[in-house]
């Protein structure tokens, strides 16, 4: 190649494409992540809607709205939205927005499959939505989709379910791929790895879970299809096989799924408390090590989520035990938290409210999860509401926590210019207020033996459940709002500083507002790295 | 903050007008065997070291949250790091755990196993019944959902009320289980189509019932009581409308009960090699298509497009009686067996639906079913 063509491919694209096709066409980490994001929010409150139906039926007792096959498909659809349409992709979105710049990399390591592996999300998506309108309506199955109650005997639309299955994995493990590649090869060269901010830490491991557990997941749904249309017998005990065996396989996939959803935010937080607290993060390498601990021992105790299926007594201690120790690293990371806050100078804005809700709530769902994990006490607890009301503190007060304390965060820096911090703060705690009124009570529901899963209930059960729906109605309202503010924000806000929160660290806060569309060009110094390191 | 005082109070105000059941619970209660109230132990230990650790952990999060303010002044310390800090609050939480771990594998070991049972009672999960069988005493029904609650599913709120006190909305059954006071009973528990889960709180007995493989779990109640639970698996649309009732008897109470229904099996028995008009058959088998078959193809014949056949116009009922026959009694795809029902039931059922809904197939006798067993 000559020295002009060079200089010709070096002088181009500076700024984005104009028009639409910009979006389609783009491999640029800030672009593509900003689709992820937009995608995740509109998911978020397509999966929110169909709660707000869940919880319309269960305001009172008796069968007001829906029948219980359709009610059945909205707690599936709304699992399954939530968990692939909602969480994973705003990981994947903040991950391609934060990574490059965190590590002082131009870009993603591999850019034309990044925008593959976010072109596949919205034809999943709409494959698993469009199932809402086939003969037989959607998946009603539950997002565990045990056989055989999704293989002999689910509706046709189950194998387009499995289609959509297969894509959205493609899309992750692809994801998880290329941010493996960018860590590990795009990072500037004067960055070691106890050097990365802890955002890119916990994406890092969080890759690895992925790849180790969404191909199981896809062996999972390729076992099923062949059940349902080929005439095999993996889950189906009257050809030899075993309905147990389809659990194992999906908890195998489904537990480190757990922590894929919530180790990311673990990396948020561990950035946003330093920051207003005014005070290095405490512990550094133990938080390192605790998520690394976490990530190990989320492959070895799927079976406590099938502590009722027959198990071996051997196996349900081996699981108890297993299950207990990772409260040990959690704590850890918990504890770290607070020390980091000790003795600090904190304020209170947006995303330090979020991050100290996170801590709290997330705490309240551990709390829950140590119970869950007794396993003579699981007997009375599982499949009740008591489940319910855990994993929704993991994963509302955790994970989508964590997610909405990093758009407030980072926003700045995304879009150049400021959010409305009064009205962010009135959203935080209307937030904060109706999702405890939601979940909470269903603690003492699923405790008085209400199951989950079901459309309508004795009525025992009726008072809490009333006090669940409205503050679950509250607590969808509330997003409206944060669409207001998010999209007020990027049309209407008044310029940010290029650090607009004083004492936040990390490369990103070293590049000027609004933010280029290319970055890092010339990576960072290691002066650079070392006064922006959250390890020293 | 004022809007937010004014929603608060609204909210409560839309609360008190609610409580008139106040039936509520905020915890576990105990239950009525031994396992059970160790099971309530073992929650609300874990649940008071919890409190324990959430009172030092968010102590120290509101104690630096309050004193440690940039708004009050506070300096920033720039500690960051203590590796003795860091072995403490390893160290400790793992002693913590394994101090529950030691009474909850006790009381797990104690749950699992059992050497010698009084009786045993095989609990088949259906889509959405149980069927209870006692092998030793040659007992076999099945219990569904009281048709007083199916009645006020889509009624209104004081109809509701009314079923509930009488038994309880949803949680009450046509035919009850009944067991035996100061009794092991073994369970064993499977399914005939999806997976299903026998729960009876008070009991801490819940189980997986898997298509294909049997589980075994007991209980010992002590007290004499009638308790209540329900299907805690999702297991299709009928999940949340299979409840479970236990009658716990005196042993004389239960060697009564078993003396009643082994004579009306001789009786059912008998009736099943008698002809029957085509009247009777039909009157009877709405009854059993009521309780057995409505949950799926609907109590007006029209079953669910794409998923459950219609009856009306159905081919086969329409079609020959044998094939019928073959489908009632041994399942196939979706469609569960029957067989647990009895030749006249059975006779019946399929008499209705080929005389019902505009069909026009053949009468179907008890003694047809027996030779097509």
């Amino acid at each position: 190649m000559s020295s002009t063509t060079t200089a010709a491919y070096d002088d181009h694209g500076h700024g984005p494409e104009k028009g639409l096709l910009r979006w389609v066409k783009t491999t640029n980490h800030k672009d593509i992540g900003t689709l992820y994001m937009w995608f995740a929010f509109a998911m978020l409150l397509i999966g929110g809607s169909l709660a707000m139906g869940i919880r319309a039926e269960l305001l009172q007792p008796g069968l007001q709205l829906f029948e219980p096959q359709f009610y059945n498909q909205l707690t599936t659809m709304h699992g399954l939205i939530m968990v692939f349409g909602a969480i994973m992709p705003a990981f994947v979105g903040l991950a391609n927005w934060l990574i490059p710049l965190m590590v002082g990399a131009p870009d993603m390591a591999l850019p034309r499959m990044n925008n593959w592996s976010f072109w596949i999300l919205p034809f999943a998506g709409a494959i698993l939505l469009s199932t809402f309108f086939m003969e037989g309506g959607a998946p009603a199955f539950g997002w565990t989709f045990y056989a055989p109650l999704s293989t002999t005997f689910a509706p046709d639309s189950t194998d387009f379910f499995i289609f959509a299955i297969h894509l959205l994995g493609f899309s992750s493990i692809m994801g998880a791929i290329n941010i493996i590649a960018t860590v590990l090869n795009m990072k500037a060269p004067e960055m070691r790895l106890m050097d990365m901010p802890l955002f890119v830490w916990t994406w890092l491991i969080t890759s690895f879970l992925l790849i180790g557990a969404m191909p199981v997941l896809a062996g999972a749904v390729t076992m099923m299809l062949t059940d349902r249309n080929f005439g095999t017998a993996f889950f189906d005990a009257a050809g030899g096989g075993d309905p147990v065996m389809f659990q194992h396989i999906f908890w195998f996939f489904g537990h480190p799924e757990v922590y894929i959803m919530i180790l990311p935010a673990f990396g948020i937080i561990s950035h946003i408390i330093p920051t207003f607290a005014r005070k290095p993060l405490f512990g550094y390498s133990s938080m390192v090590y605790a998520t690394a601990s976490i990530a190990f021992l989320s492959y070895i105790v799927w079976a406590h989520h099938m502590f009722l299926t027959g198990m071996p007594v051997a196996g349900e201690l081996y699981f108890m035990y297993a299950t207990m120790l990772i409260a040990v690293p959690t704590g850890v990371k918990v504890f770290n938290w607070v020390a980091t806050m000790w003795k600090g100078s904190l304020s209170f804005e947006t995303p330090m409210l979020w991050a100290l809700a996170f801590v709290f709530l997330f705490t309240i769902g551990g709390f829950s999860g140590l119970m869950l994990g007794i396993a003579p006490a699981d007997i009375q607890y599982h499949d009740t509401y008591f489940v319910v009301a855990h994993f929704h503190y993991v994963l509302v007060t955790g994970a989508l926590w964590g997610i909405i304390a990093a758009v407030f965060y980072w926003l700045p820096k995304w879009t150049g210019k400021m959010y409305n911090e009064p009205l962010a703060k009135f959203h935080f705690w209307w937030a904060l207020i109706s999702v405890n009124v939601t979940f909470f009570p269903q603690h003492f529901l699923g405790l008085a033996g209400m199951p989950r899963r079901i459309p309508d209930y004795s009525l025992q059960f009726a008072d809490f459940n009333f006090i669940s729906s409205i503050g679950a109605f509250s607590f969808g309202l509330s997003f409206l709002l944060l669409t207001y503010i998010v999209v007020n924000c990027i049309r209407n806000g008044k310029p940010a500083d290029a650090r607009p929160w004083e004492s936040a660290k990390g490369l990103e806060w070293t590049l000027a507002s609004p933010i280029a569309y290319h970055t890092f060009d010339v990576p960072p110094t290691r002066a650079e790295i070392l006064a922006e390191s959250q390890s020293n | 903050m004022k809007l937010l005082f004014k929603l608060t109070g609204a909210f409560i105000a839309l609360l008190s007008s609610k409580s008139v059941l106040a039936e509520y619970t905020f915890n576990m209660t105990k239950g009525v065997t031994d396992i059970s109230n160790d099971i309530w132990g073992l929650h609300m230990m874990v649940f008071w070291v919890c409190v324990g650790i959430g009172v030092v952990v968010f102590g120290a999060m509101f104690y630096s949250i309050i004193a440690h303010r940039k708004s009050k002044g506070a300096k920033a310390s720039n500690f960051h790091e203590s590796t003795t800090v860091e072995f403490l609050w390893t160290g400790i939480p793992v002693l913590i755990l394994i101090a529950m771990a030691i009474p909850a594998s006790k009381t797990l070991i104690d749950i699992e196993v059992l050497d010698k049972a009084d009786m045993t009672i095989k609990v088949t999960g259906v889509r959405w019944k149980w069927q209870y069988d006692y092998p030793e005493e040659g007992i076999s029904f099945a219990s569904n959902l009281a048709q007083s609650s199916m009645d006020v599913i889509k009624g209104t709120p004081e109809e509701r009320e009314a079923v509930h006190k009488e038994g309880g909305y949803l949680r009450e059954v046509d035919k009850r289980l009944v067991v035996p006071v100061d009794t092991t009973i073994r369970f064993l528990i499977t399914s005939n189509d999806v997976i299903h889960n026998w729960w009876v709180p008070a009991f801490g007995l819940k189980q997986d019932a898997n298509p294909g493989f049997i589980n075994d779990a007991w209980a010992k109640p002590n007290i004499i009581g009638t308790y209540r639970g329900q299907c805690a698996e999702l297991c299709g649309k009928g999940h949340g409308f299979m409840p479970i009732v236990v009658d716990v008897v005196s042993k004389a109470d239960y060697a009564e009960w078993v003396e009643s229904m082994q004579a009306e099996k001789v009786a059912e028995l008998a009736s099943a090699t008698q002809v029957w008009t085509e009247a009777d058959l039909v009157a009877k088998g709405e009854t059993v298509y009521n309780a057995n078959c409505s949950g799926c193809h609907q109590k007006d014949g029209t079953g669910i497009p794409g998923v459950f056949p219609a009856m009306i116009g159905s081919e086969v009922a329409n079609g020959p009686a044998a094939y019928q026959l073959n489908l009632v009694i041994n399942g196939m795809g979706g469609m569960p067996s029957f067989k647990a029902l009895s030749d006249s039931d059975i006779a019946a059922v399929i008499t209705y639906e080929r005389r019902s809904f505009g069909n026009n197939g053949s009468v179907v006798q008890p003694s047809d079913v027996t030779s097509a067993r």
